[in-house]
């Protein structure tokens, strides 16, 4: 079923996600009510998806099973801010009318553990057994991602999808996968995908594209759009009308309202050559000071990838190799004989950043971030990506003094 | 040429085991099962011992040399002591050929300037093999016209034009500098004697001389300038070992008349996967696994190598 997968068709036949047309017009849009919505679930349930969507849970809005729109995170919003996240409930009735928690949908396609494989050696041979989850789980569809989060999908297709030629578990549960995309009415304060080309609007990377209305006068309502086949073979089963010009309008003023309240901005010209020229800044001296080497910041960025493995074996004889998400901010992480290769936090504070915002480029020829704001918000001293990236701008050139060493 | 991602390591046998130093074991490996694995001098596998972990291991031998793999370990932790440990007759796991080769198929009629420091021989021992055959097979052809033997390397056919053209003296080009720790560290010897009897100019040197050893003292670098059978401008270099000596090697490839833009380095750094998932080859803009490990030693190559003291 995922043959015709927006996702699939991108990387097989290479386009990169972030230079594909963009559509981000409602043309050709229907208005679905909350009734659509019950029944966008069910068409899902029914096609044998495992339905997964925005829930609360310990005080965040986070992904989990949905079983009807009663599980939703109707009237909650979310005020986010360096080092900081909040959720509060009102009586409104928006669904969708909150930025992202600290979970992304990368979990569903990257799990934070797995077994790469399992099996037995004897003498002679040795017997694998299919050591991946993915193999035995229903195909996911996440309902309420964000357009940030489907540039993130799209980015891991590069980096993990590597155009088919990637990790082969991650290949498996993308290419099943179907994504219900819900563009942003309510960015927080540590949003900046408006900089990064990724939202709020949804361009691509989606099966369906919902825009949430309310308050306009014209009723509790979504716009929604197919971005695949069969996005659009799903839509078709959903109680609709076309959309008309009122609706369109009331997107528009939507996303422009949404643009202009992001709470941050990231200056991307000229971004990947600035921080390649600037490794000896004495910024990064200066954040080092402040930089725990925690590695929140990776743990809920949705495009970080690092794995490490690691190989066990029972008393019965069953080996097996564990796959686990890890991060550049730990020491492990660069280990030669001889130590790490980044011992400093600085190095690895500025490993860290420069991958996301100027190297990945040269290494998958797209960004390594996309405006999320999530590494801003959990990092514990409130570290801001685009604050540093600023700093390094406004003393582009200036160099760190040698310390040790000669 | 570099494989995919399969997570599953394909099952070899061990067929061959050879100590060739105190610390350093050879493995001749053969597939349970189907063709043996292609690759290119230069590039590396995933060996896997089973239940203790996987690691990159450069592949030893030459493509075409007999239909086994050789890899070279030199026993320092967990897996590659499990590695070095496996007998004859135990299964070690293969992934790959992955990363870059030092591109011994794309060269004309460079001479050649290898420089080894201890293990670092071993990603080099192939690239040399295919030298070694294909330029003593030139050579003959030059003399008496010789036909040449199945399933060996031919120079590529423009290489065969130049050099019909401009006839060269008559003997490899091809320099081998050989440093070690010890004179008991030094390893493939055999090999080194081969290549000198087919024509290569082998020098070899140890930092710390023990009774017995008559050969040279003293660092690899010290090498380089007093090289005769290649001309700094006529000359490709591929250098592999410590970090820090590579470092040198290059500067004294420079120093004697090289240009950077044919030095090429095999670089090592933590290694997860292999095939451009797990991001721990990270260095700068490489992923050092699918843009490596063989790199030209550019002003890029060469700041970033800084970073470990930084
Ligand atoms: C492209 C490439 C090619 C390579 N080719 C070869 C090759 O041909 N031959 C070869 O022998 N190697 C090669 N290597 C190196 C090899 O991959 C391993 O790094 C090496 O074998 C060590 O692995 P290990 O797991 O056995 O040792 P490790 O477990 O990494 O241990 C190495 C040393 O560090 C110590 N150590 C381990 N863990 C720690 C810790 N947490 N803190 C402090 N010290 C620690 C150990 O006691 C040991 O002395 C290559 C590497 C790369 C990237
Ligand atoms: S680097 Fe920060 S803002 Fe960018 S995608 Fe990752 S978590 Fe989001
Ligand atoms: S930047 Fe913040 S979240 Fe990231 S490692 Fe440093 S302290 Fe932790
Ligand atoms: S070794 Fe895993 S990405 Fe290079």
């Amino acid at each position: 079923m995922g043959a015709s997968s927006p996702w699939k068709a991108q990387h097989i036949a290479g386009a990169p996600n972030d230079t594909a047309p963009a559509r981000t017009d409602a043309a050709d849009a229907t208005v679905l009510d909350v009734e659509g919505l019950v029944t966008l679930l069910e068409v899902l349930a029914r096609r044998g998806y495992r339905v997964l969507g925005p829930r609360v849970r310990d005080g965040a809005i986070v992904h989990g099973e949905l079983s009807s729109v009663a599980d939703l995170p109707r009237g909650w919003h979310d005020a986010q801010s360096p080092g900081s996240y909040r959720i509060e409930h009102t009586d409104d009735e928006a669904f969708f009318a909150w930025a992202v928690g600290p979970s992304s949908p990368k979990r569903e396609v990257f799990p934070a553990r797995s077994v790469a494989w399992r099996g037995r050696v004897s003498e002679g041979e040795v017997a694998f057994e299919d050591g991946d989850a993915a193999s035995e789980q229903r195909p996911t569809a996440l309902v309420g991602a964000r357009p940030c989060e489907a540039a993130a999908l799209g980015v891991l297709d590069r980096v993990l999808g590597d155009r088919g030629a990637g990790d082969p578990h991650f290949l498996k549960r993308r290419e099943g996968a179907f994504l219900v995309v819900v563009e942003c009415a309510t960015p927080s304060g540590t949003c900046f995908c408006d900089s990064m080309g990724t939202g709020p609007a949804a361009g691509n990377g989606f099966d369906l594209a919902l825009t949430e209305l309310a308050g306009d006068g014209g009723g509790h309502r979504f716009l929604a759009r197919a971005g695949s086949e069969i996005g659009a073979e799903v839509l078709s089963c959903l109680p609709g009308r076309p959309a008309d010009e009122a609706d369109r309008a009331a997107r528009t003023a939507l996303l422009e309202r949404a643009r202009t309240s992001m709470g941050r901005v990231l200056d991307t010209a000229g971004l990947p050559a600035l921080l390649a020229r600037n490794v000896e800044h004495p910024r990064f001296d200066e954040v080092a000071e402040r930089c725990l080497a925690c590695g929140n910041c990776t743990l809920v960025c949705p495009t970080c990838f690092c794995s490490t493995v690691e190989d066990a074996s029972d008393v019965a004889g069953v080996l097996e190799r564990r796959r686990s998400w890890s991060s550049c901010f730990d020491l492990a992480h660069s280990y030669l004989h001889g130590g790490p290769v980044r011992a400093s936090t600085m190095s690895r504070y500025r490993q860290w950043m420069t991958h996301k915002l100027s190297t990945w480029w040269d290494q998958f020829e797209t960004s390594g971030c996309v405006g999320c704001g999530r590494c801003i918000t959990w990092c514990p001293v409130g570290i801001d990506i685009t604050e540093e990236a600023a700093a390094i701008r406004r003393s582009d050139g200036a160099r760190r003094g040698r310390r040790g060493g000669r | 040429m570099t494989a995919g991602c399969g997570l599953r390591p394909r099952p070899h046998r061990v067929v061959g085991r050879r100590r060739l130093a105190g610390d350093v074991v050879s493995l001749e490996l053969e597939p349970l099962e189907g063709e043996p694995l292609a690759f290119r001098a230069g590039q590396f596998n995933m060996l896997t011992a089973f239940g203790v972990g996987e690691v990159a291991i450069s592949i030893s031998s030459a493509p075409g040399e007999g239909s086994t793999l050789h890899h070279t370990v030199r026993d320092v932790g967990a897996v590659s002591h499990a590695l070095t440990a496996s007998r004859v007759g135990s299964l070690v796991g293969v992934r790959g050929a992955f990363g870059t080769d030092w591109g011994v198929d794309a060269l004309e009629a460079e001479d050649v300037v290898v420089v080894a420091g201890g293990i670092g021989l071993a990603p080099l021992r192939g690239a040399i093999e295919q030298l070694v055959s294909s330029r003593t097979r030139r050579r003959r052809r030059e003399g008496a016209p010789e036909a040449p033997h199945p399933g060996e390397h031919h120079p590529p056919r423009e290489a065969r034009e130049h050099h019909s053209t401009q006839p060269r003296p008559p003997h490899l080009h091809l320099s081998v500098l050989v440093g070690a720790r010890r004179p008991d560290q030094l390893i493939f010897e055999d090999d080194l004697e081969r290549w000198r009897e087919a024509g290569a100019e082998v020098e070899v040197t140890v930092d710390l001389a023990t009774p017995g050893w008559e050969g040279g003292v003293g660092v690899v670098t010290a090498l380089v300038p007093r090289i005769t059978a290649c001309e700094p401008d006529r000359s490709v270099a591929f250098v592999c070992g410590p970090e820090l000596m590579m470092r040198f090697s290059a500067r004294a490839l420079l120093d004697w008349g090289m240009d950077p833009e044919r030095i090429f380095v095999s670089l090592e750094r933590n290694m997860q996967c292999g095939c451009g998932i797990c991001g721990h080859c990270q260095l700068g803009p490489l992923l050092l696994c699918r843009d490596g490990p063989v790199v030209r030693y550019d002003r890029t190559v060469a700041s970033l190598l800084q970073e470990r003291e930084r």
